[in-house]
């Protein structure tokens, strides 16, 4: 049996470890629960839902910041052309944004795992055409990668959450191969053989739990990469739908607005983009420096 | 070293034979080009017509061996919007691309290199933490978000620098650049730094820890014993050592800046290929979209290969690898 208790334990004091003496990644923490537990509770806690057409009045359309609308609500960030208020759509915007991205790491994770523990422990053909594939998948830069398959499939939620999951798959799995690699060195795994335990059940009750930290630690990183990598497609239009907006398609939407001087349209979206790809990014730094050797014992010195 | 090459070009003809069938099965059999070019008023017959002259009607591979055939003959077909040769549209565009991209190249490595090269040996001052910071949140801003904040600022507000299109182009070798002249540049401005700023951070980012994995290897602090100058050791030492991941990922990275200029071409309306592919993927514009694809791949295979061979001669442990 495993105590959960005691993993529990040891993991608070791993964390504790890693963001102690760093007020900057104990922020960006901070600000990114903020963020999701915005995302989360957006239907409760945003002023109105800016996916209902029939509650938007078009007499309200473009008002700046702190603006009175013709329900007698404040629109605390100002309302764009369809009357729509920013705040609103900023939240479900972050909600959709977060989503996508979430549901294509953790989904690209577990395929990137599950064939590189694959190539490990097969070898042989299994290896060579997982790793070719991987090479494949490597030599592309994401972007067009993505581009390629919503040209190919056209776009939507769907479309984009696969368009990602192909761009995090690769790296994930050549970790875990190498890291699974090493893993079976070990004398564990030998007589773990040895007594007869068949080999699907080394690779998942050995094999996963002691080869999966150097992927997890690239997990963050590859969250921001999702996040910025479906706003930019959103914002080029070939990403999410229009009817149901993401951080990046909002920006898109101000843009047009911009030059006329109407700021906030963009802005908003944009700066909570960036916040929230900023906070994730300086956690992931700080737990990859936290796990990198190197970097440790310079520390010391 | 021979070996080594041989057996690398074997890998990337593989590369480049798996990805021409990745694309001639996106785009040929998933998408239905008869359905893209018919409109209402087609009726069955006219629509197998067509299937007919586009040959669809033929076995699968052999309108494979059609479609790689008549690319290796440049014949990549006419695009449906501009009625011309696609070839021909993508080569008028690609110099426009090629000088965005390599301006913003030189700019991010004559800037971010030196930066993380100091980052890391000063890793505890003030200033290398205040240009970790600055590294780290051009990091972590998307690209067209930069973009905008540019226009914004430099177009809008001071109005110093233009925001669309290439300027006056001179002529050299019988293309036209925008390099070349004053008001060229003034375009090239704002979009070269567009896609420069997430360059100048990546190298700051690779140098550094690349310096710092190196600054604590036994070597150096041999070479620090020996009594070497500060200098020497920089250069002799540190530079050689930390070139090897950053000639690597710049390599990809040169890829990269091509198919990221897709997103600054358009924001900037700068007239290049990155552009014609996002317009072509919006017009549907299919046989623009795939000889893009198939460029850009043979271009991506060949910058692969330049890396992995650049890589073996910068570190012999590489080439005696099995």
């Amino acid at each position: 049996m495993i105590d959960y208790k005691k993993k529990l334990a040891t993991l608070s004091i791993e964390i504790k470890s890693i963001f102690s003496g760093h007020p900057i990644a104990i922020a960006g923490l901070i600000g990114f629960i903020v963020f999701v537990l915005t995302a989360l509770l957006a239907p409760w806690i945003a002023p109105q839902n800016p996916y209902d057409l029939m509650i938007l009045d078009i007499m309200d359309g473009l008002l700046p910041p702190l603006s009175k609308l013709g329900n007698g609500t404040t629109s605390w960030l100002g309302t764009d052309a369809l009357g729509r208020d920013i705040l609103s759509a900023v939240m479900y915007g972050l909600r959709l944004s977060l989503f996508v991205a979430f549901v294509a790491v953790s989904i690209g994770t577990t395929i990137g795992v599950f064939l590189g523990l694959l190539a490990a422990t097969k070898g042989g053909w299994v290896e060579s055409v997982i790793m070719r594939a991987v090479d494949l998948k490597v030599s592309f830069p994401g972007i067009l990668l993505a581009l390629m398959l919503l040209a190919v499939f056209g776009t939507g939620v769907d479309k984009i959450i696969y368009a990602l999951i192909i761009g995090v798959w690769a790296s994930k799995a050549r970790l875990t191969r190498s890291s699974a690699l090493s893993e079976m060195q070990k004398e564990y795994i030998d007589a773990a053989k040895i007594s007869g335990i068949p080999n699907w059940r080394i690779m998942l009750k050995f094999l996963l739990p002691n080869s999966i930290a150097p992927v997890l630690v690239m997990v963050p990183m590859a969250l921001s990469g999702a996040i910025g990598a479906e706003a930019t497609l959103s914002f080029l239009g070939v990403g999410v739908p229009i009817t149901e907006p993401s951080l990046g398609l909002l920006i898109a939407n101000g843009n047009d607005y911009l030059l006329s001087g109407k700021w906030w349209i963009s802005i908003f979206p944009g700066v909570v983009l960036v916040s929230l790809v900023l906070c994730i990014n300086v956690v992931a730094d700080r737990i990859r420096e936290h796990n990198n050797p190197y970097l440790k014992s310079m520390d010391k010195q | 070293m021979i070996n080594f090459i041989l057996k690398r070009l074997w890998h990337s003809g593989i590369l480049a034979i798996t990805m021409s069938l990745i694309v001639f099965f996106g785009m040929y059999v998933v998408g239905d080009p008869v359905e893209m070019l018919s409109d209402d008023e087609f009726t069955e017959q006219d629509k197998i017509d067509l299937a007919i002259e586009l040959g669809l009607d033929k076995p699968l591979y052999e309108q494979y061996f059609t479609f790689t055939g008549d690319m290796l003959q440049g014949d990549f077909g006419t695009s449906f919007v501009y009625n011309r040769p696609v070839l021909d549209l993508i080569i008028e565009r690609l110099p426009a691309t090629l000088e965005i991209s390599l301006l913003a190249m030189v700019i991010g490595l004559s800037i971010g290199i030196p930066l993380g090269i100091f980052s890391g040996i000063k890793n505890n001052s003030r200033a290398s933490k205040i240009i970790s910071f600055f590294t780290t949140v051009g990091y972590s801003t998307p690209n067209f978000w930069q973009a905008i904040i540019l226009i914004m600022v430099f177009a809008v507000f001071l109005q110093w620098l233009p925001a669309s299109g290439r300027g006056l182009t001179n002529s050299m070798f019988g293309v036209e650049w925008s390099l070349l002249s004053i008001d060229g540049l003034r375009h090239m401005a704002l979009p070269a730094v567009n896609l420069a700023i997430y360059k100048i951070c990546m190298q700051q980012r690779l140098a550094k820890s690349g310096t710092q994995e190196i600054l604590y290897q036994e070597y150096m602090t041999y070479a620090r014993a020996k009594g070497i100058s500060r200098y020497r050791i920089i250069r002799r030492h540190l530079l050689r050592n930390i070139l090897i991941p950053i000639v690597t990922i710049t390599g990809l990275e040169v890829g990269g800046l091509i198919a990221f200029s897709t997103v600054t071409e358009s924001i900037f309306s700068w007239p290049g290929i990155g552009k014609l592919l996002l317009d072509s993927i919006h017009m549907i514009d299919r046989p623009v979209v795939v000889a893009y694809l198939i460029l850009i791949t043979l271009m991506f295979v060949f910058i692969n290969f330049v890396v992995d061979v650049m890589y073996a001669i910068l570190d012999p442990r590489i080439r005696h690898q099995k």
